[in-house]
């Protein structure tokens, strides 16, 4: 793999040449340079307006902008599609897609190619952003993708800003991605890299994958989509240092997941969610040293899951720690912080000598019988719930931590503290 | 009619008790709003305050004034005044001089740290709670003429408004889950002024985002004018039922 890149970059220094592109130059349009370079030039696009589409790319070339220039699609169609392996596409704005419903119009598509690099684009109102289709080893990094405002808008109406198909070993990382139906959405892509992105307003999920195993997502924010970040039928995974804020709505959620497995969740902030983690039949995960801050429900853990693991977790200012819709338990609690835990310490160890049950009987009752939900805040509520922590009778017996910590866990410097505790 | 009302009114105001209840309620409001920093919790903290303070002092006190000012409407009705006037001008005097300490101990507060459309429901609501309470009062102290059992009678409505009615609706709720219980829940919620009350509020915090579909239909009706104005009026007919009919009972009865 390296030795193939040096070859590649000293093939290209060596005998690339290069094609201006500006309003004076010998090339006056993309499309002329693209159709008269060789395999292995460099396109270099000069600051400027082109009102241009359907450019193909169907040799290995670097297309390289400068000081800023625009391609502007005028709503007619794709602006770039790269049918070669091996290009580069960097530092061009592309703009002004229309919806199209039968061929999902892209700002860049990638068919089927491998090695492609697409890198600080900015890439405004288009259909689809960035499509990438069959591809391999892709590289998307420090792109800019801005849809429009979603308010009042059809999901169906709205394209993904970054969306891969069958792609394996991308790289995404530190682009900013707004204002589209999903943010990231991956479908049967496999060992990929997610990081440092920002995905917020879209209007259905910041990010949205499926059928994608083996993937990492570290470092990323994904805040205020319509329905927070959903991820299904997949196994594997690593998400770590990702913080899921502002995903406040009726049907919204911080992390969805339906059906992952021996996946490992650390380090990640939920905040002001109206549901942190919404688990359903999600097995052997390994959740922890995540704060759950000021949620409306920090996890929802449905009976449907099993071995999972949670410890070192931070629960502050959620209305419901934990709540669950069966009897079985068949998951872990372990050495976590709970704000609403009330016992005490003798021995001084910080963990707390009596257990705490996250799950509250009002939790329950909401969550077999969701109307219930309008009594909220009323005194009998209250009273039940303290009724039920004094004396537990309907709360499942074995959802409980047994070892809470007193105090709140600060993930930096506490090394001596997990030490304590090993 | 004025000059019984003026006199009523003045009566209680020169009572410790509603002065008293004023500073109570300023100070948890004040406190309320400088110690949670966010201005939407202290609304949300206040209305639990409201719901459950406000109705039972109201309750209270309108139930022993009744009772203490016996003789005094013993000596009105010698006079030649329509009795129902004179009803009318005692409720009044009860429920606007304990609306008003309502007003000074909670709205002032609202609205110089949290003025918001949600802080005037939270008072319009803390209003009627008042009057609906007092009216209740008045029934519970025309029905006996025995001071204790009124007082009692008077605190058995409160609990029952204020905590047995949720456990008998949840209880509901919960025998019946099998079955969708979302107009149920509207029509239940909308025969205790104290849970209608508390859900308008509600619905107009960011909580409401909590309350899934239940909430959504609740927010379709309650979200617009028509459908406030409907959940007001409905407080309204709180206000009037036991009103009437305490007057109907006070008006014909052997005193």
């Amino acid at each position: 793999m390296s030795t193939t890149l040096v070859l590649l970059l000293s093939a290209s220094f060596a005998f690339g040449s290069t094609l201006k592109v500006c309003n004076t130059c010998s090339y006056t349009s993309v499309k002329q340079a693209v159709k008269m370079a060789k395999a292995g030039d460099t396109v270099l696009i000069e600051g400027g307006v082109y009102q241009e589409h359907g450019i193909e790319i169907n040799k290995p070339l670097t297309i390289l902008g400068r000081n800023n220039p625009v391609i502007d699609g005028n709503y007619k169609g794709q602006i770039l599609t790269i049918t070669a392996d091996n290009v580069t596409v960097e530092g061009l704005t592309i703009k002004n897609i229309a919806t199209s419903y039968t061929r999902d119009d892209a700002g860049i598509r990638v068919v089927e190619r491998s090695n492609i690099r697409i890198l600080n684009n900015t890439i405004l109102n288009t259909y689809f952003g960035i499509y990438l289709q069959n591809s391999e080893n892709c590289v998307i990094k420090g792109n800019v993708v801005t849809g429009k405002d979603v308010t009042g808008l059809n999901e169906s109406s709205l394209g993904n800003a970054i969306h891969l198909w069958y792609c394996d070993n991308a790289v995404i990382s530190n682009n900013k991605v707004k204002g589209h139906r999903d943010g990231i959405y991956l479908e049967f892509v496999k060992d990929s890299e997610v990081k440092d992105n920002l995905s917020e307003h879209n209007l259905r999920y910041g990010l949205h994958f499926m059928f994608s195993d083996r993937n990492v997502y570290t470092h990323n924010i994904f805040r205020q989509n319509g329905a927070g970040v959903a991820v299904m039928y997949t196994r594997d995974i690593r998400m770590e240092h990702n913080t899921f804020e502002g995903n406040w709505g009726a049907a919204a959620y911080g992390l969805l997941l339906k059906e992952i497995t021996n996946s490992v969740i650390y380090n990640n902030t939920f905040r002001r969610n109206t549901t942190g983690i919404y688990m359903e039949s999600s097995s052997r995960l390994d959740i922890q040293r995540n704060n759950f801050d000021r949620n409306g429900w920090a996890i929802r853990l449905l009976s449907s899951c099993m071995d999972d693991t949670f410890k070192l977790n931070n629960f502050t200012g959620n209305s419901f720690d934990v709540s669950t819709n069966g009897n079985s338990t068949l998951n872990h609690f372990e050495n976590n912080y709970w704000d609403k835990y009330s016992g005490y310490d003798l021995n001084k160890d910080l963990v707390g000598d009596v257990p705490y049950r996250p799950v509250s009987l009002y939790s329950m009752l909401v969550e077999r019988v969701p109307p219930s939900v309008m009594f909220m805040r009323s005194f009998m509520v209250d009273m039940l719930d303290n009724i039920e922590k004094v004396l537990p009778s309907f709360i499942p017996e074995n959802l409980v931590d047994n070892q809470p910590m007193m105090r709140k866990i600060t993930y930096d410097n506490d090394r001596k503290l997990t030490q304590v505790i090993r | 009619m004025k000059k019984i009302l003026k006199y009523v009114f003045y009566d209680i105001i020169r009572n410790k008790i509603v002065v008293a209840y004023t500073l109570f309620l300023l100070m948890l409001s004040i406190g309320l709003f400088n110690f949670g920093g966010n201005p939407d919790k202290a609304i949300l903290s206040l209305l639990n305050l409201v719901l459950l303070t406000v109705p039972l002092i109201s309750i209270v006190f309108a139930t022993t004034h009744f009772y203490n000012s016996y003789e005094f409407m013993e000596l009105l009705v010698a006079q030649p005044i329509n009795r129902k006037k004179i009803f009318l001008s005692e409720y009044l005097g009860v429920a606007c001089s304990l609306s008003g300490a309502f007003i000074l101990g909670v709205g002032v507060p609202v609205v110089l740290f949290g003025a918001s459309l949600t802080g005037l429901y939270l008072l319009v609501t803390g209003v009627f709670i008042t009057f609906i309470f007092v009216a209740m009062a008045f029934l519970a102290s025309v029905i006996t003429r025995d001071k204790a059992k009124g007082i009692g009678i008077a605190l058995l409505l409160w609990f029952y408004f204020a905590l047995i009615y949720d456990g008998i609706v949840l209880f509901i709720l919960y025998s019946f889950s099998d079955y969708p219980l979302e107009n149920t829940t509207l029509a239940l919620t909308a025969l205790n002024p104290i849970d209608l009350g508390r859900i308008i509020v509600l619905l107009n915090l960011d909580v409401s985002a909590l309350m899934g579909y239940t909430g959504a239909l609740y927010k379709s009706i309650l979200g617009s004018l028509w459908g406030i104005g409907l959940a007001f009026g409905l407080l309204l007919v709180w206000v009037l039922v036991p009103y009437l009919s305490s007057r109907r009972i006070f008006s014909k009865r052997d005193l």
